[in-house]
């Protein structure tokens, strides 16, 4: 090959991230040209069908938008509708909720970490092969993420798309004693989640270091999950005290654009590219972990998260999704342990004509959607940010790194192979949740 | 790198996963049998799951969107929106012994299919600034309207304990069990009394096909309908019931146009809902719990 001729690699199917999308990279001699990810995931529209259902529709429909993170969808959705009719939903109610969402988190998490992204840093290629090598590796990660689909079998009826969410709260809330298998359950599940955690630290991990502006919810006392107050972080050389702006605000902040190549929008923060996420959230709110995940994060090498230490190779991704689950673990237990049954499973939520937003931290990164109501609770627009959509510039340019670096240091005639799969692997890094990104209302147009 | 034994040498039958239009709930399923995964792949050479595996035979040849085959069982998710998807559908059919649809979208179109009742056009308006970007039919259809299907299983997503029914019948050469009975049936067998009889909540559960296990009304909610029709579903009592529970035609339509929307069997329900109620319903005819 003529290393000063521009060559095109090309993946074409992305594996082990779910939902669709292929990646376009341009090399001119030794400098990458582009990188483009192209999400041909079908569009399926959601913000459409959304127009002329009820107001008490949103979380079992746009859970339908992704199979991994159900829950995510349904706690947006409750938020928004809620955040519309004026009413907030707290205590126990509110303690359930997270409970759910802690076993969403410890299952995707997990799922994630092993199946879909420990084989990178082993040479392998799928779980398969890595069960051939470490069966008790995969055998705790399989206990591991099946420890979270109990909570949300438990408390949701079934893993994905839950059915006992509703806005207002649930159809029927647990009796302490029924949450105590789970909670003797979760206390194993700490010794996975913790070996978890010290599994992935020993990872080699290539060298790298992003600079992307951080976003993610802010709830002061709590490491935020379902709920907060949208918090930036520069990239590096800018201030790294957080600045909130109000969710109501949001769609001003984070705007997105549609580009010719993709089904889903692209979207920019402030106008500069962003990274919302497990990086983001560690950054943010790592000074409220709990102090077990917190000490799991110094011995695995993040610095100290009391001290807001920030961890900026996106391939150490990984082990801060391990610290997450060993949070998430620990929450859950906290809130079964402190648990009394509410008196009424939800509290009535009457519509009103207002326009309502809600986000939450799914387990890729921050969620957003606004819904306007009429006076009989009649949707007449929706809108859904996921975190794909935020992450796609960022995961472009930690493509284009991570291959430039790789072309700095053998050469131009770098073998296709290897950036291929180095491409593949900085992607997965962010774990891109590619079904949920198909499908959202643009309102900037692109100018050419 | 561990190397699996090449495909000539090896005698285990070999599965493929595909998706289509659809959220990843179903295939997940799969993923979510943590007891049985390590087990299953002892029996089943996962050939092609994007979702899990990246490569496609040995060698190290990336794995390509059309996959080779020829696979003895195929676990098709997703229902058909694109030009190029009805084209992939054709391949996959031929390359495919066995060929499973799993969900309500590859069975019945899925919630995307609530476009087959409006105008495309607007729904891409209504989504994108750039509509000419966006390729799309004015339909989402299930598998079976392209291509033959060997065995549908449904649901919104599938359930974890029907998908390892239909991959051990598989491997039995058996046919697998899965009934075509109504929700109501799997309360029964779970012990819950009905909500409807003893609380008056409006319930898809008689002319729902069981599968889920009837999880709904355990937890107090009337069945939504997720696993779509059972085969011959009395719609007309039905709606006669939902009405006499409280529901108004807007509810009823509502309900009805979710996840299993395009269902043919479902088609009726805009005119019964619409039609005016002369005389209470029967209610010893609609509800085979309640007592006559
Ligand atoms: S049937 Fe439901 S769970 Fe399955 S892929 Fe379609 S939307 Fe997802
Ligand atoms: S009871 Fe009905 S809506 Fe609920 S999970 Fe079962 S089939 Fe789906």
């Amino acid at each position: 090959m003529n290393p000063r001729g521009t060559r095109v690699l090309r993946l074409d199917a992305l594996a082990r991230v779910e939902g669709e999308a292929a990646l376009h990279l341009r090399v001119d001699g030794g400098t990458v040209a582009e990188t483009r990810l192209r999400i041909y995931e079908p569009p399926r529209f959601f913000e459409a069908l959304l127009s002329g259902r009820g107001h008490t529709e949103p979380p079992d429909i746009t859970s339908r938008i992704c199979g991994i993170c159900p829950v995510a969808y349904q706690m947006s959705a409750c938020q928004a509708i809620e955040n519309a009719c004026g009413v907030t939903v707290d205590g126990p109610l509110a303690d359930l909720r997270r409970l759910l969402y802690c076993g969403e988190w410890i299952e995707s998490h997990t799922l994630h970490i092993y199946l879909l992204h420990a084989p990178d840093f082993l040479g392998l290629a799928d779980v398969v092969g890595l069960a051939r090598d470490q069966r008790a590796a995969v055998e705790r990660g399989l206990r591991l993420k099946q420890s979270g689909n109990a909570i949300l079998e438990q408390l949701g009826g079934r893993p994905i798309h839950p059915v006992n969410v509703r806005i207002g709260g649930f159809y029927r809330t647990p009796a302490p004693r029924e949450l105590r298998p789970l909670a003797e359950r979760l206390r194993q599940a700490r010794e996975d989640a913790l070996e978890t955690v010290r599994w992935v630290a020993a990872f080699d991990f290539p060298d790298a270091v992003y600079d992307h502006d951080l976003l993610a919810l802010r709830d002061p006392g709590h490491y935020a999950i379902d709920s907060g107050t949208p918090a930036v972080i520069a990239a590096r050389g800018g201030p790294r005290a957080a600045r909130e702006f109000a969710l109501s605000d949001f769609e001003q902040h984070v705007r997105e654009r549609q580009v010719p190549h993709s089904t889903a929008l692209t979207a920019t923060l402030d106008d500069r590219r962003f990274l919302t996420g497990p990086l983001a959230r560690y950054a943010i709110n790592g000074q409220w972990l709990h102090p077990v995940a917190a000490e799991a994060a110094r011995d695995a090498g993040l610095g100290d998260p009391a001290l807001g230490a920030i961890c900026d190779n996106p391939f150490r991704s990984i082990v801060v999704r391990a610290v997450e689950v060993v949070h998430a673990v620990e929450e859950a237990l906290r809130i079964i342990d402190g648990y009394a049954q509410p008196p009424r499973p939800a509290v009535e939520v009457p519509p009103r004509r207002a326009v309502g937003a809600g986000a939450t931290e799914a387990p890729r990164g921050l969620l957003y959607h606004r819904y306007a109501l009429t006076e009989d609770g009649t949707l007449t627009g929706a809108r859904i940010i996921p975190p794909t959509a935020q992450n796609q510039t960022a995961i472009e340019e930690d493509v284009r790194r991570a291959v430039q670096t790789r072309l700095d240091r053998d050469g131009p005639d770098a073998d296709d192979e290897e950036l291929t799969l180095l491409c593949e692997r900085a992607i997965r890094n962010h774990d891109p949740c590619i079904s949920c990104s198909a499908h959202f209302l643009d309102l900037t147009v692109e100018r050419t | 790198m561990t190397t699996e034994p090449g495909r000539a040498t090896d005698p285990r039958p070999t599965l493929a996963v595909w998706k289509f239009a659809s959220c990843d709930g179903c295939q997940l399923t799969l993923l979510d049998c943590e007891d049985e995964l390590l087990g299953l792949t002892d029996r089943v050479r996962i050939e092609h799951f994007l979702e899990m595996t990246p490569a496609e035979g040995a060698g190290g040849e990336r794995a390509r969107l059309d996959g080779r085959g020829p696979y003895d069982l195929s676990l098709v998710e997703g229902s058909i929106t694109t030009a190029e998807d009805a084209e992939r559908i054709q391949h996959v059919r031929r390359i495919s012994r066995y060929l499973v649809t799993i969900g309500a979208c590859a069975t019945a179109g899925g919630i995307q299919a609530l476009r087959n009742f409006s105008d495309v056009d607007e729904f891409i308006a209504a989504v994108y600034a750039r509509p000419e970007y966006i390729s799309t039919l004015e339909t989402s259809t299930p598998i079976s309207a392209h291509v033959p299907v060997d065995l549908e299983l449904r649901g919104c997503p599938i359930d974890r304990r029907q998908l390892l029914e239909v991959i051990t019948a598989y491997l039995a050469g058996r046919r697998p069990r899965v009934p075509g009975h109504s929700v109501c049936f799997e309360c029964k067998r779970r012990g819950t009394t009905c909500i409807t009889v003893a609380h008056g909540i409006p319930c898809l559960g008689p002319v729902t096909h069981a599968g889920c296990g009837a999880i709904c009304p355990a937890f107090g909610r009337g069945c939504y309908g997720c696993f779509g029709p059972m085969s011959r579903p009395n719609l007309r009592s039905m709606v006669a019931q939902l009405r006499h529970d409280g529901m108004s035609e807007q509810d009823i339509q509502r309900v009805f146009r979710t996840f299993n929307a395009a269902s043919p069997e479902h088609a009726p329900v805009p005119d019964l809902a619409a039609e005016k109620q002369e005389r209470p319903p029967a209610t010893t005819e609609t509800h085979p719990e309640r007592p006559a």
